[in-house]
């Protein structure tokens, strides 16, 4: 019998830490109005200092923090844990939920006339519940408290997506919805599963109590199905560009930068955390071929959009399909897989940062200009040089130029996939490079070329800054130590260590 | 057959005629509909796997029907969100489709 779980010192860290967002929408919710804004901006600098406090004390012992709740430990009682991957995207999340709700105070204060509006009520509402909904993925332990927490992302990300209520952001947020439905019921049926063969959802003891039986093997393709559909991996992508596009600019960048992330987040859990003892050799395979398939298609589509925000979003697509070339990069315990990790979280933390600020970006674009037309771009980065200077910073690391956690990421990917010996996923990969300069040059090079545009509306420069901020941190992963990378390692179970 | 396995595999047979529909229905009322059938089915197997799974000497473990309560609220408000989305789509367009082509083809089809 393996000893028993208890709260480590710090545990109540990660409780403040969900507390935080769901006392916020409480805050928000009763008085209305006006107070939601306040709220919301208030909590932000007090998550982003509970996401650091984790991420110090996890650094500091090299041990996950734990808390059991209610003092129950697992398999009766449930469990959070913050490792060191929840710590890091803990912090991403607080940064980009704190960028957007910066950003959106132009667009989504309660104008002076009214006392309450419903799109600025409902904005500030669910971003705090979809900021509450990502700490809960990123600290559960429990398998069923996770489906809850998923859920709770997609109730809160779905109305983002038609807050302006036109007809074709309602059709958008009803496909969305309709994708997330299946994929949370599928899960749904893998944790009935999951339980039924081992008794525990608890994610450590699963993991030592898995054996690899039919009705194992059933459970997690079933749940790995359903976090696909979530996390748009081709070709289930269908939902998000048009629901990633069409939302307001502040909402894009908290969907296309964290709200996938939130299911793919779940996909390695399940994969690296509860099933690390099964051969998963030929599943992770699969990944990787779905996830080229992704990069290559989605790059495709993106060089043929005509509006800037779609290309964006299809660009979301391609770049989720690297997420998942980690399966096949870091599975196991060889030398090479350390660095596929490392390539793989380090895409997670770059695209997140980068596509964010690209998305602020278009935003201000298609409020200064009236349109996102890219072939009507003419001269526009001459009007607006702050903004282009965020979307090529952005654009670089997309594309993996040096330096820039972008680069970083690919280089590792290659670095692992040469050292594996199968170097066929160095294909995508460099494939995907190229094809990403295509369509990022598509948008620089009309905008860079003479012109004249017309601004029917100046930019606010906050809102420039906090798009140049976001930039300049997925530039500066790229300078990311050692130290980083090791603190990422914190709390993995390696195959070989396990019974 | 035992009662487990018959229900076992009607939970079986409700999943598949959801997934069934889920795909193939174009109307999202329809689709709904089918979610929820997919949901019965779930139910129903997490009923099974109470009976099965009692470990601890009880007769039914109690966990897994703690998670069917729970899974029956979030699908409840799923639906609730989905008609509401739903109803306004019909109030905004008149037609409820999700096709991002249907109005510029009926359109097109009109200009011939």
């Amino acid at each position: 019998m393996a000893e028993l779980e208890t709260t480590t010192p710090g545990g109540y860290l990660l409780v403040l830490a969900i507390l935080l967002p769901l006392a916020g929408i409480m805050l928000s919710f009763i008085p209305g109005g006006r107070a939601a804004e306040r709220v919301a901006l208030c909590s932000t600098p007090f998550g982003f200092a509970l996401a650091c406090a984790v991420a110090f004390l996890v650094a500091r012992t090299r041990k996950p923090i734990v808390y059991t709740i209610g003092g129950l430990p697992p398999p009766l009682g449930i469990a959070l844990r913050a490792d060191g991957i929840s710590a890091v995207m803990l912090i991403a999340a607080a940064v980009i939920v704190s960028a957007a709700a910066l950003y959106a105070r132009a667009k989504f204060a309660t104008p002076e006339s009214v006392r309450e509006s419903r799109s600025s009520l409902t904005f500030w509402i669910m971003l705090q519940a979809i900021w509450a909904a990502l700490t809960i993925i990123f600290v559960g332990g429990d398998l069923f408290n996770l489906y809850v927490a998923l859920e709770l992302l997609t109730f809160a990300a779905v109305p983002l997506v038609c807050i302006d209520g036109r007809p074709e952001t309602l059709a958008a947020a009803l496909r969305y919805l309709l994708f997330a439905l299946f994929g949370s019921i599928s899960y749904l049926l893998g944790v009935a599963l999951f339980y039924g063969a081992n008794g525990t959802l608890d994610i450590p003891l699963l993991a030592q109590r898995v054996q690899a039986t039919p009705v194992v093997w059933t459970a997690a393709a079933l749940m790995t199905a359903g976090l696909l559909a979530k996390t748009a991996l081709f070709p289930v992508h269908l939902w998000l560009p048009p629901a990633h596009a069409n939302a307001p600019a502040a909402a894009s960048a908290v969907l296309s930068g964290l709200v996938v992330k939130g299911s793919f987040f779940l996909t390695l859990r399940l994969w690296f955390y509860v099933l690390p003892a099964l051969p998963t050799d030929k599943v992770a395979t699969i990944l990787g071929w779905l996830g080229s398939a992704a990069v290559i298609a989605g790059s495709i589509l993106a060089l043929r959009q005509a509006r800037l925000k779609l290309l964006i979003a299809y660009s979301t697509v391609a770049q989720i399909g690297y997420l998942f070339l980690i399966f096949p990069l870091a599975a196991g315990s060889q030398a090479w897989s350390g660095t596929g990790w490392s390539a793989g979280l380090m895409q997670v933390l770059a695209h997140a940062f980068a596509k964010a600020a690209m998305f602020f970006s278009a935003g201000l674009l298609a409020e200064a200009l009236g349109h996102d037309q890219i072939a009507r771009l003419g001269g526009a980065a001459r009007a607006l040089p702050l903004t282009f200077l965020t979307i090529t910073l952005g654009a670089l690391s997309l594309m993996g130029l040096p330096p820039s956690g972008g680069f970083s990421a690919k280089w590792m990917m290659l670095q692992a996939s040469i050292a594996s010996g199968h170097w066929l996923w160095t294909l995508p990969i460099l494939a995907g490079s190229l094809l990403a300069a295509g369509y990022v040059y598509r948008i620089l090079v009309p905008a860079f070329s003479d012109g004249q545009v017309s601004l029917e509306l100046q930019p606010k420069r906050i809102q420039e800054a906090i798009a140049f901020a976001l930039t300049t941190i997925a530039i500066a992963l790229g300078f990311a130590p050692q130290a980083f990378f090791d603190f990422l390692e914190i709390g993995r179970p390696m195959p070989s260590a396990l019974p | 057959m035992t009662p487990s396995v018959l229900a076992g595999l009607v939970g079986a047979v409700l999943v598949g005629l959801g997934l069934y529909g889920l795909i193939l229905h174009p109307h999202p009322l329809r689709k709904l509909l089918a979610f929820n059938l997919i949901g019965s089915g779930v139910f129903l197997i997490f009923g099974i796997v109470a009976r099965r799974g009692a470990g601890a000497g009880l007769r039914f473990d109690p966990v897994p029907q703690a998670m069917v309560i729970t899974g029956i609220v979030v699908a409840f408000a799923a639906s609730a969100l989905a008609v509401a989305l739903i109803l306004r789509l019909s109030a905004e367009t008149s037609r409820v489709t999700l096709d991002p082509d249907a109005r510029k083809s009926r359109n097109g089809e009109d200009a011939k």
